[in-house]
């Protein structure tokens, strides 16, 4: 009997995944066919790219600049055994542009932006505004959704760029200004190595589609939050988990397709 | 409309962004270094090219003059066919020589340009004639034994 019940749960909760799916993709569909009134009355969006991008802003910096002194730092005492730390701007840059800067800056932003506009939506769906906005036959998608997404698929590559930016940055105050790596080699040879398309806008393109997938899951899970406080704690912590999963996940994809090693 | 504190700071927030991407294609990347505007073709044939690689530079006298736009190879001479892409400023002889060169010991492989004394110059479609394959370290490991064996006992 209870045999036959964990069968049971476990096709429940399979179908029920499915339908969340298929839910999120209606969703994603009409968020692009409403996204219109997002960039007619662009202020909408603007005031989502201050509290999305801009409110990010700090975090962004503050750890990329950490991530890349500790690149630098570790870096060095890597390459050092090889008697190449004029390879350390090189290695700081290419793995800041091609994997840190976009995975790290995504994971922030979903942690930091994400959850809160999880946490807004649900709350707004919680206090009832969303059926308001129905009653007035305002579109709560158009009006509220739609500005919201683009402000994310726009600020998440800028922030990714800052990130990798900064944290060349970082890379260049440790192993240049406090170690003493050769200033010209560590530019010189970073310059020589990292390539303009295969390696940065491979990078935009990752922290582009990170992008659109943290905000559309964090939208999905506040409009779909069961309008209570347990219902909206829930959906918040499951954009968190989900969106980490899902950027680390399609990061090896994306990796995987577009360094396949020439 | 009206502008507000709002605007500025999303509009520093998209500057920022667009900085710190010219920084990375300019300062970090190879946009801002060098690029063959104006370029003519050059084919060359080695019988081995090592660990060559598409996008490696072409350098003259130690100044980078061009790219290694392609490496095919020709079924009919069993030969690595290797295309090249030279800036149009720099013209070479006919004669020139064509090395396969490592920057320094375990660093990347580069192919070398050295002029002939010709007074015709490469053509855009050329192919260099005089060729010197990369040197591969276990072939000279090899030689070296072999040589060492050959010595007489002492």
């Amino acid at each position: 009997m209870s045999a036959t019940n964990t069968i049971r749960i476990i096709g429940h909760r399979a179908i029920n995944a499915i339908w969340r799916i298929g839910m999120a993709s209606r969703f994603f569909v009409y968020t692009l066919l409403y996204s219109g009134s997002s960039f007619r009355r662009f202020h909408l969006t603007i005031k989502e790219l201050f509290s999305t991008g801009v409110m990010s802003l700090i975090i962004i910096i503050v750890a990329g600049l950490f991530v890349g002194m500790v690149l630098g730092l570790q870096g060095y005492e890597t390459l050092k055994r090889y008697g190449s730390e004029s390879a350390l701007g090189t290695m700081v840059a290419l793995s800041l542009v091609r994997e840190l800067g976009p995975v790290v800056a995504a994971l922030l932003f979903a942690s930091r932006a994400g959850s809160a506009m999880t946490a807004e939506i649900g709350l707004m769906k919680a206090t009832e505004q969303i059926s308001a906005m129905e009653m007035m036959a305002v579109n709560p998608i158009a009006r509220i959704v739609a500005p919201r997404f683009w402000a994310g698929v726009i600020s998440m590559p800028l922030l990714a760029a800052m990130f990798s930016a900064v944290g060349v940055f970082g890379g260049y105050l440790v192993g240049v200004v406090q170690i003493g790596v050769d200033e010209g080699s560590f530019w010189s040879q970073m310059q020589s190595a990292v390539d303009f398309r295969d390696d940065i806008l491979n990078g935009v393109i990752k922290s582009f589609v990170f992008g659109i997938v943290v905000t559309m899951i964090a939208l999905f899970e506040g409009y779909d939050a069961p309008p209570t406080a347990e219902g909206v704690s829930g959906a918040t912590t499951r954009t968190v988990v989900t969106s980490s999963l899902a950027i680390l996940m399609l990061d090896f994809v994306l990796t995987a397709i577009m360094f396949r090693g020439n | 409309m009206e502008r507000t504190t709002l605007d500025l700071w999303v509009g520093m927030f998209v500057v920022a962004g667009i900085a710190a991407l010219v920084m990375l294609a300019m300062k970090v990347g190879n946009l801002g270094t060098y690029n063959v505007s104006d370029a003519y073709q050059v084919q060359a044939y080695f019988t081995n090219i090592g660990g060559l690689k598409t996008k490696a530079s072409i350098k003259s006298a130690g100044v980078v003059v061009g790219r290694v736009t392609g490496i095919t190879l020709d079924t009919e001479r069993y030969e690595a066919k290797v295309e090249m892409s030279l800036d149009r400023r720099y013209q070479f002889p006919k004669d020139t020589f064509a090395n396969i060169l490592t920057s320094g010991l375990l660093g990347e492989q580069y192919i070398g340009l050295m002029p002939g004394g010709d007074s015709e110059m490469l053509k855009n479609g050329a192919v260099i004639k005089k060729t010197q394959s990369a040197v591969v370290l276990e072939d000279l490991i090899g030689k070296f034994i072999y040589n060492k064996a050959e010595e007489p006992a002492r």
